[in-house]
């Protein structure tokens, strides 16, 4: 680390010579491609359809490097995995920076080098962006938002009002990966620890399981508020009630002993780099067979069910020990509890 | 009351600890328990080691510590 | 695992058979409840059995006093207040600790270590530890104490509110709720007093007494065994526990403890005034205790109307007895601790039971 590293200043938001050099020397380099090195106020995009999905996001992670990635990565993979599992195949991300005065640049670089490298491995391309400086204190070190556009594959026909009884509900994989990751490190009980970030960009997955298999009724990437709040919004979208067994639902164990340390309840944990779907019976085996043959989707199983609702709608989980218990909407907040 | 995790303790400084749950690693101290010894396995509460756990019994009691078969794999460092 | 809770489960229909009414037990140990609920314990039970939280969740018996004067604190500018995240949305009369949390001045800790930690990096402020707990967490606080004292730190005070365990078991038997059959007494909490401690409460009140650690098998053999000496007509002291409780306890903890502290009487919610029930810093300590140094009262407070917290508490009443339960009273806006505290019988209820 040179002992006088170099940071943003204000100016390099200020949209004159600053700015120009900062996009110049730090941001094309990394992302280049014939749209964005025209620097027009908008991207002119030739899309081989019209039948579009379009999403944002914005990124504010705490910290901003973590075990498994970083801010750049999880700006990239957050908003193609949810044009993924809407059934688009991604194709085009704007990308916004608003950086803290005061940020070192060497920092900034390690970002959008991450953001392009992701973004290349998942074949979307950066065509559009924006850099911003606020005054220190203002942003935690950065920001970051994407928007994604993706082409929608044929065939598609999602929603939550297409959930039946008896459809079985699938995950990907482990969960509470990317949460534990967090918050570890933030709380220091991570150092030296197996725990890393699932960050993944899921669209090859998803891509192969829509173009194979009909009978996918509903995708969602469980992100924040974890397993939990998707499983909730699959139950309020739907108002059909979810049962799922706590067996299949697989967290690995140094996830879980994090969880256990701090008070957390790992199906409120964020994931990065999974997804719930909610198939037709049918369709189960062959999307199960098609996930785990993906590197991503190795531990892939189905967790449960959409049953018959008695009184109210809502998400029932069968526990390890045979019980049953409801498993509500997360707060919003977990906090690190001792009792 | 109360949350408490058997972890063992990997790196130990009079009463300062490094204690190792499935190898996540954080900082605890043994000022309540001044017989601990590097590599014993602790019930961690709010940052203290308040119990000396039997490991035999432990397997037992809880599943995750039943599941790893060698418990052993985490590297103990002797510091001091 | 399973066979293991298979045949505790045997052993407790058997013996709810034999005694052919319905049998009561207390868990008192609020992780008991959420343990017990989140592993869907409940469900598995004969309807002859009942389970009743206790006043075992530091956080519900916390007095509506003490809270308030938790908030004065946090709403002065010379203060950081320190805290575990138990007590960030426990309600006062006017708003919460998350509430004042974007001032800056309320820090979340998971040990009383980062508390003092916190003394030493802003020595130009009063770091105020909120220390709440039972006996399994006052060793924490009164190690900080004696460092601090120890290292002539001046700007460490803690807001004791340590309670004891035992004393709310005697005063829910001789007054509130004498129709417990059994307690599940609680694992973490022996470590440090020792599984004997739970003595008296066999002898003088012939009701069995099982130490349990928080994992389903454990609880189940726990209550596997409450039954059992319950259709024997023997009421004992056991613990299956012997992972980390002896039978004497944590001396060294119990040592520092009483060096720091000495049980006075204290307010209860719900339960009122128990005597020699919660830990005040002595005389010797006394520039570390913020009742002092801030001129505050242990005085109770102004309950919420209508919250029936108390009677939950003393396992007179089931959450959905509360007319608030699941009404004015939810997760997201908690009327009194039972809901907000993630120990709270009211919470476990609703987040994992049913919310009527």
């Amino acid at each position: 680390m040179a002992t006088n590293p170099q940071r943003i200043l204000l100016a390099h938001g200020g949209g004159g010579r600053l700015s120009s050099q900062l996009i110049r020397e730090h941001i094309l380099p990394q992302f280049t491609n014939d749209t964005l090195s025209e620097l027009t106020d908008a991207a002119h995009l030739r899309l081989p359809s019209s039948d579009i999905c379009f999403t944002t996001d914005s990124y504010v992670v705490k910290p901003l490097f973590f075990r498994g990635g970083d801010i750049g990565k999880l700006a990239v993979c957050g908003t193609v995995n949810d044009l993924a599992v809407s059934g688009a195949r991604p194709l085009a991300l704007s990308l916004a920076l608003i950086i803290e005065e005061g940020f070192e640049l060497e920092f900034l670089d390690r970002i959008l080098h991450s953001a392009s490298e992701t973004a290349q491995r998942h074949h979307v391309t950066v065509v559009t962006g924006d850099t911003k400086t606020v005054e220190h204190g203002s942003a935690d070190g950065i920001f970051i938002n994407t928007a994604g556009i993706g082409v929608r594959l044929p065939d598609v026909n999602l929603g939550l009002d297409k959930v039946e009884i008896g459809d079985r509900i699938l995950l990907s994989g482990t969960i509470g990966d990317h949460g534990m990751t967090i918050v570890s490190q933030r709380e220091g009980i991570g150092f030296e620890s197996p725990l890393e970030s699932d960050c993944a960009g899921l669209a090859e997955l998803t891509i192969a399981l829509f173009e194979t298999v009909p009978g996918i009724r509903f995708m969602r990437d469980p992100t924040r508020g974890g397993l939990a709040a998707t499983l909730n919004e699959i139950v309020e979208g739907s108002r059909r009630s979810v049962e799922i067994n706590e067996r299949a639902v697989r967290v690995r164990p140094a996830v879980q002993a994090a969880a256990d340390v701090l008070g957390f309840d790992v199906l409120n944990a964020a994931n990065e780099g999974k997804f719930v779907a909610v198939v037709s019976p049918d369709a189960a085996r062959q999307c199960l067979e098609i996930c785990r043959g993906h590197p991503l989707g190795r531990e892939a199983d189905i967790i449960g069910e959409i049953v018959q609702t008695r009184d109210v709608p809502l998400v029932e989980m069968t526990t390890k020990i045979g019980g049953r218990r409801i498993v509500q909407m997360p707060y919003g907040r977990e906090l690190p509890r001792i009792c | 009351m109360c949350l408490a995790v058997p972890a063992r303790i990997v790196e130990l400084e009079g009463d300062r600890a490094i204690v190792d749950a499935m190898g996540n690693r954080w900082k605890a101290k043994t000022t309540l328990l001044p017989d601990a010894k590097l590599g014993d396995v602790v019930l961690v509460h709010a940052g203290f080691a308040i119990a000396l756990v039997d490991e035999e019994e432990a397997r037992k009691t809880w599943e995750l510590f039943a599941e790893i078969e060698d418990f052993e794999k985490t590297s103990n460092k002797v510091s001091g | 695992m399973l066979d293991r809770i298979a045949k505790a489960q045997h052993t407790i229909e058997e013996a709810c058979e034999r005694l052919g009414r319905q049998i009561t037990i207390m868990e008192v140990c609020g992780t008991h409840t959420v343990s017990i609920f989140r592993s869907g314990i409940r469900s598995t039970l004969p309807e002859r059995l009942k389970l009743l939280s206790g006043p075992g969740c530091p956080v519900c018996v916390t007095d509506q006093g003490y809270i308030d004067t938790v908030l004065e604190l946090a709403d002065r500018d010379d203060c950081i207040i320190a805290t575990y995240g138990d007590m960030i949305r426990v309600p006062g009369s006017d708003g919460s600790l998350e509430a004042r949390a974007s001032g800056g001045n309320v820090k979340v800790v998971l040990s009383s270590e980062d508390a003092l930690q916190l003394a030493r990096d802003n020595p130009g402020k009063t770091v105020v530890f909120i220390a709440v707990g039972f006996e399994t967490t006052a060793p924490a606080s009164a190690v900080a104490v004696r460092e601090a004292a120890h290292e002539r730190i001046t700007n460490l005070c803690i807001l004791s509110g340590h309670k004891l365990v035992l004393p709310a078991m005697r005063a829910l038997l001789d007054g509130m709720n004498d129709r417990v059959d059994g307690f599940l007494c609680p694992g973490h909490v022996s470590t440090i007093i020792g599984w004997g401690a739970f003595a008296e409460i066999v002898n003088d009140y012939h009701r069995p007494c099982v130490v349990a650690g928080f994992e389903p098998v454990q609880i189940i053999e726990g209550l596997a065994e409450i039954c059992r000496e319950l259709a024997a007509g023997k009421p004992e002291l056991k613990s299956v526990y012997g992972a980390v409780v002896t039978e004497r306890g944590n001396t060294a903890a119990q040592q520092i403890v009483a060096e720091c502290f000495e049980p006075v009487d204290g307010y209860w919610r719900g339960l009122g005034k128990i005597g020699k029930s919660t830990l005040a810093l002595r005389e010797r300590y006394s520039q570390f205790d913020a009742f002092r140094r801030f001129g505050l009262e242990d005085r109770p407070g102004k309950e919420n109307r209508g919250c029936r917290c108390g009677e939950v508490l003393c396992g007179l009443i089931e959450p959905v007895e509360c007319p608030l339960f699941g009404t004015q009273c939810t997760i997201d806006k908690p009327v009194g601790p039972c809901m907000v505290s993630s120990e709270g019988t009211c919470a476990a209820w609703f987040k994992y039971g049913r919310r009527k």
